[in-house]
């Protein structure tokens, strides 16, 4: 279910012209830009549609809610048909009769959500959804945004210049530099096989998913994959788990020292970036020296085994 | 000191207008068939004058606020001109252009139609007050945020739903500061309107120009004209201040006279 992709890159990428050019606010000098067989865009073809016939609900990264009117207002001017259902929906029905600026950085990411899906959109685009939040309710706002794209089931395209967001609400990630599509693949492909150094160094950690409860004194993490590791972060719930490459080692055996955690799995690629090397095993990636590599024989289809330490290990909520 | 004596000079003049003659006979002489005359024609000239200042104004404002086209800043200016020409130029300017000799005057009976008439007080006013409002009227609508009228498309709403129901409402009070300020410049209109329409009782003389004719006829009526307009003024500037405080939200509307000076 790839629906999600998200644009990831340093400012000035052009990642908002990006979404911006889908929505129909900036027109690109060339390419083509369609849903499906609806073309909206079209440079050779001089097709050009106008935003309001696009049918994209766009929530922007200020959240552009018409000051001058009250939350209802602001939905209803998307389209009036569901806006009772999506002020409930949202947890905004008390503030209906609110005006945006007596509202908080979230419940006014809430009304432009409910706004832009008012409108009944065919693609729904974000732009640094989480970037005007502080650090305190970006984490809650990060996993009701994956719960919320997963039960929409729209084909989304979201802005970010933080690639652990993108990684954590994306199907697909795209590294966009200087308006340029370095590469496009799944969070496990790109840590794993980047296709240049920007994209390695931007990429830079492994997100894996799993479910965490309190053990000892520390915490438990229970991966999709099965496998279980300890991590010194203290949450618990829905997490992703954040582990650097160069903080993994790769061996034979969990090889007795202090490292806590340990996966064993097979070797699915060796990459090569410059005098470094990425080995994705099982469903981490490490980064080792060349040396390394061809001391331990490393290439796909080995069996081995990554431990890292639980202090190296963060957890971030879902 | 300094600022006591600036002060003083600032104030003392408009003070010295209700305390040379007893308020009282200033307001006997507002039944003056003068007066009378000159407010009918000023209440006249003005209503028409700023009504079309605000329908030719107002998208002309609002295209040169959005537009971005070659040669943009020099309508600009030529919109700006009128505001630090002396009025008696424009005046001049209006005879050359409209008068019986004129440009278009001497053409299509246009002469006739303005020969020294309320609508001539008109032309001159429109000449001289619109561009303060179009002035303003452009810093409104650019200060309106632009991500909030690409939300209003994304949303479903065209380019005429857009101006209407986010637009308008946003630049609202700055539209209104610069028609305010319009209308003030407009009642005191002189130079202009003494040169195109002349100062005829009950056809041109207005307020203003009344003030100058009974100067040296009546100085107890030039003085209770003179406290009219400045009870009007001051009305009109209560009003500007109010709807500079009362804006729908921070990010639009800017204050008016710092438009004026970033220009």
């Amino acid at each position: 279910m790839e629906r999600t992709v998200a644009l990831v890159g340093p400012s000035g990428a052009g990642k908002t012209s990006a979404l911006r050019a889908i929505a129909g606010l900036v027109r690109p000098a060339s390419g083509r830009i369609a849903l499906d067989a609806e073309t909206w865009f079209d440079a050779s073809g001089r097709l050009w549609r106008a935003p309001e016939e696009r049918r994209v609900g766009l929530v922007f990264q200020e959240y552009a809610l018409f000051p001058h009117m009250t939350v209802r207002a602001n939905v209803t001017f998307g389209g009036n048909a569901r806006v009772d259902e999506l002020l409930e929906r949202f947890g905004i029905s008390a503030l209906a009769r609110a005006r945006p600026d007596q509202l908080s950085g979230g419940e006014r990411q809430r009304v432009a959500l409910a706004r832009a899906l008012a409108r009944d959109p065919a693609v729904l685009l974000l732009d640094e959804p989480l970037a005007a939040l502080d650090a305190h309710t970006r984490a809650a706002v990060r996993a009701e945004l994956h719960e919320l794209l997963h039960e929409l089931a729209l084909p989304t395209v979201v802005v970010t210049h933080d690639y652990e967001d993108a990684a954590a609400l994306a199907d697909q990630v795209g590294v966009l530099v200087d308006g340029r599509l370095r590469q496009l693949a799944t969070p496990d492909e790109l840590v794993a096989r980047p296709a240049d150094a920007f994209v390695a160094s931007f990429t830079g950690a492994n997100l894996l998913r799993g479910t965490a409860r309190r053990d000892g004194g520390l915490t438990l993490v229970r991966l999709e994959s099965g496998d279980e590791i300890y991590s010194a972060d203290d949450v618990e719930g829905e997490v992703g788990v954040v582990v650097y490459p160069w903080e993994v080692v790769v061996g034979d055996e969990a090889d007795g020292g202090s490292a806590l955690n340990a996966i064993r799995g097979e070797v699915r690629s060796v990459t090569r970036i410059g005098n470094r090397v990425r080995v994705q095993l099982g469903p981490l990636t490490a980064e080792l020296t060349e040396a390394s590599v061809e001391r331990l024989d490393l290439a796909p289809g080995r069996i081995a085994v990554a431990t890292f330490k639980a202090t190296g290990t963060r957890l971030v909520s879902l | 000191m300094a600022v006591a004596a600036a002060l003083a000079f600032l104030v003392l003049p408009v003070l010295a207008i209700f305390v040379h003659v007893p308020p009282g006979r200033l307001i006997d002489q507002l039944s003056n068939p003068v007066v009378h005359d000159a407010l009918v024609v000023t209440a006249r000239t003005s209503l028409v004058a700023q009504g079309l200042i605000l329908l030719f104004g107002t998208p002309l404002a609002y295209l040169l606020a959005t537009r971005r086209f070659p040669g943009r800043a020099v309508v600009v200016t030529l919109v700006e001109l009128p505001i630090v020409l002396p009025p008696a130029v424009a005046g001049i300017g209006l005879l050359v252009a409209f008068g019986r000799f004129g440009l278009l005057g001497r053409h299509y009976g246009i002469w006739s139609l303005l020969s020294f008439n309320w609508l001539a007080v008109t032309f001159a006013v429109m000449l001289v007050a619109g561009p303060f409002y179009v002035r303003s009227a452009i810093g409104a609508f650019e200060a309106v945020d632009r991500d909030l009228v690409g939300a209003s498309r994304t949303l479903g709403a065209g380019p005429v739903r857009t101006f209407f129901r986010v637009t308008m409402p946003l630049a609202r009070s700055g539209l209104a500061a610069g028609e305010a300020i319009a209308l003030a410049r407009g009642i005191g209109e002189f130079g202009a309107t003494i040169m195109f329409a002349g100062s005829l009782q009950g056809r041109t003389q207005t307020l203003s120009l009344a003030v100058y004719a009974e100067f040296d006829q009546n100085l107890d009526v030039a003085l209770a004209i003179s406290a009219l307009l400045v009870v009007l003024s001051l009305a009109i500037l209560l009003t500007l201040k109010v709807s500079v405080l009362w804006r729908p939200s921070r990010q639009t509307s800017p204050s008016l006279f710092a438009r004026f000076g970033s220009s």
